[in-house]
């Protein structure tokens, strides 16, 4: 691969103890890239745990604990909405599977600290959905999206319901009962990671397993986002590869897992990109496991180009006209991803016809 | 250096290249506009405030911008930037610099969670601080633009900034806002008051800022712990009334005009009880600046509060 891109915020990511001495127009670069990636909660445990709380300037240091202090408090709300809604649903005996940010702060996994979430995600098994959405919608849940093509997009080809506001507490709430949407080039049986998915310890729900988790966070960068942007997903898998990685036979299960369940690819490019951005520790068996998910030549000389530079925070205009052409490529080979090609042209033409029509001032 | 010591075409220049950094009470600002009126209001109402020095970073970088295209000549508007992104939608291009100031409220009660912040003007006397938690319209920023000229030191004219260590309010002596008949009401009051240009046709009506007093900026590290709360309430015509507030009520209507009290959590909790039992609190009614700022005089001298 080519030379890692510089960037003060991934430099201080790999090793925290390198901002002694940083001036303050360095600094401010770091909290401006920080508070665009919401890195800054991160970046605040990442300083203590280094024993650098002290050292920083009295205003860094504020913004950092500020930030760590605003993700505490989404923790905190995600784990009483994921209360509520076990509270829902308490009568119908079907296991709920906390996944992402929820998960991370139910179980006080270190990827917690300081991680803000926008809202909580659920996962319940696709043949019992139909119940727990109207217990849901009995108890203050209320649908957004309104719109009858969206409502039957999601249901038909979405592996989540459209997402359900609760009126009262103005939260959102994501119901799933898959990772990856059924339109996906990838084909993924949900069975194995319901069998798998562990009780999170001293609270009535579920999170799927380490393996599982991983697996889950590579899907959801690498085959069904748009990459650019997302520094903060491969700081997550940065976060519980390093706290997973030390259970005994933790490596060998994921590697063996993703070939189980057909994801070496995302697994792949979730170490390589880890690794190469973040210094990830990854044992060479494991990484020499991985290479099974290795694309083309053409493909990984391409993806080598693009993804480093889709996850560093531009700096200078030179590098944010790059970043709109590389999220530009990246976008396109999401949606290839995403769907078969007639879906998605009818999926796009249908939705920017919607635009023209309905809302010409603002399309 | 102070922004005045800086001349104005020095001063536009560097808001053009890169953005001016000053220091606002515990923040570092970084602004950058090429809007000449907006840099006028700036030079002139922040004159007072030091700028930051070399290594010392700014922690809110702000750009005023007028947007490309057809809104750049006809019906001209003013973006507000933060990092890249535009928390706002646009502001009529002549509100840029009351746009500026409602941002730069936001930057501050949305990311400064290391003091519990409430919605209130502060000002000090004998070491010990007064808020006047208010909504809007309840003549909170007159009462404080008043008192101010009446030998209270400005704090803060919109946003109580409470230590959570120590429980004592640090200052942010910002521009106070004058709203309407205020802005005639202060220009009797405190004829040496210095106000910047007036805004009209904003949502409030007519608006103008007053200068902060150069002693409450020079002095803007001086922390107070606070020892008297207000609820002000202006009513035309009603009568001077004072009534001493109960406790459980002062704590119920201040978390009420806290912005972050909820977000912090347990430490919210500890920060607010603290300063309610180290308060005095009271409602006051009134119809008149100089009935309100005497009954103000006398809660002050009838309970003291605490000297620490």
């Amino acid at each position: 691969m080519r030379s890692r891109p510089r960037s003060l915020l991934l430099q201080v990511l790999r090793e925290p103890r390198g901002v002694a001495g940083l001036g303050g127009a360095e600094w401010e670069m770091i909290l401006w890239h920080g508070r665009a990636t919401n890195l800054l909660g991160h970046l605040c445990h990442r300083f203590e745990d280094a024993g650098l709380a002290g050292t920083l300037p009295r205003r860094i240091q504020d913004r950092l604990r500020a930030a760590s202090v605003m993700a505490e408090e989404h923790n905190r709300r995600n784990l009483w909405e994921a209360d509520r809604v076990h509270h829902a649903v308490r009568d119908l005996d079907v296991p709920i599977i906390l996944l992402k940010g929820a998960a991370y702060a139910a179980a006080r996994l270190p990827a917690a600290r300081g991680r803000p979430t926008a809202d909580i995600d659920v996962m319940v098994p696709k043949r019992r959905i139909a119940e727990v959405e109207r217990a849901l919608l009995a108890h203050g849940w209320e649908h957004t999206v309104l719109d009858a093509y969206d409502q039957r997009y999601y249901r038909r080809w979405m592996h989540e319901i459209p997402p359900l506001l609760h009126a009262e507490r103005d939260t959102t709430l994501d119901l799933h009962h898959a990772i990856l949407p059924a339109t996906s080039r990838l084909h993924l049986q949900m069975e194995p990671m319901y069998e798998a998915a562990i009780p999170i310890e001293g609270l009535p729900y579920k999170m799927l397993a380490p393996p599982d988790m991983i697996l889950h966070a590579a899907v959801h960068l690498f085959h069904d986002g748009e990459i650019a942007g997302s520094l903060r997903d491969l700081v997550d898998i940065d976060a519980l590869l390093r706290d997973f990685g030390g259970r005994a036979d933790f490596w060998p299960r994921l590697t063996a897992r993703a070939a189980e369940l057909g994801l070496q690819r995302p697994l792949f490019y979730a170490l390589r990109y880890a690794a190469f951005l973040l210094d990830t520790p990854v044992p060479a068996d494991a990484a020499a496991e991985a290479a099974s998910g290795c694309p083309s030549r053409i493909v990984l000389r391409l993806m080598d180009r693009l993804v480093p530079d889709a996850l560093t925070p531009p700096a200078t205009a030179a590098e944010r006209w790059r970043f709109h052409a590389v999220r530009f490529c990246l976008y396109v080979r999401s949606h290839w991803l995403r769907m078969p090609p007639g879906r998605l042209i009818a999926h796009l033409t249908r939705k920017s016809l919607r635009r023209l029509l309905l809302r010409p001032a603002e399309a | 250096m102070i922004l005045d010591e800086v001349s104005s075409d020095a001063f536009r220049a560097r808001l053009r290249d890169g953005g001016v950094r000053w220091r606002v009470g515990p923040f570092g600002l970084r602004v950058a506009t090429r809007m000449e009126k907006l840099a006028g209001a700036l030079h002139f109402l922040y004159g007072d405030f030091p700028l930051l020095e070399d290594g010392e970073p700014a922690e809110f970088r702000i750009a005023m911008k007028t947007p490309i295209g057809w809104r750049r000549w006809w019906r001209r508007q003013v973006i507000f930037h933060f990092d890249d992104a535009r928390p706002f939608e646009p502001f009529p291009f002549r509100l840029a610099f009351p746009f500026f100031e409602w941002g730069l409220n936001w930057c501050v009660y949305e990311h400064a969670h290391e003091f519990l912040i409430v919605h209130a003007a502060v000002v000090e006397r004998g070491g010990r601080a007064l808020l006047m938690p208010a909504v809007p319209g309840s003549g909170k920023s007159t009462l404080c633009a008043g008192l101010v000229h009446r030998g209270w030191r400005l704090l803060s004219d919109e946003l109580a900034l409470i230590r959570h260590v120590d429980g004592s309010v640090v200052p942010i002596p910002r521009p106070v806002g004058l709203k309407e008949e205020s802005i005639d009401i202060i220009r009797a009051f405190a004829p040496v008051a210095r106000l910047g240009p007036l805004f009209t046709e904003t949502r409030k009506g007519t608006v103008a800022h007053l200068r902060p007093p150069a002693d409450a900026v020079r002095r803007m590290d001086e922390a107070a712990l606070p020892a008297w709360i207000v609820f002000p309430t202006y009513q035309a015509g009603a009568g001077l009334q004072v009534t001493p507030l109960e406790k459980a009520a002062a704590f119920i209507r201040t978390s009420n005009d806290s912005f972050n009290y909820k977000l912090l959590g347990e430490t919210g909790f500890t920060t607010l009880a603290d300063l309610i039992d180290r308060c005095a609190s009271y409602e006051l009614t009134h119809s008149s600046l100089d009935a309100a700022i005497g009954a103000i005089d006398e809660l002050v001298a009838a309970a003291p509060g605490e000297v620490n």
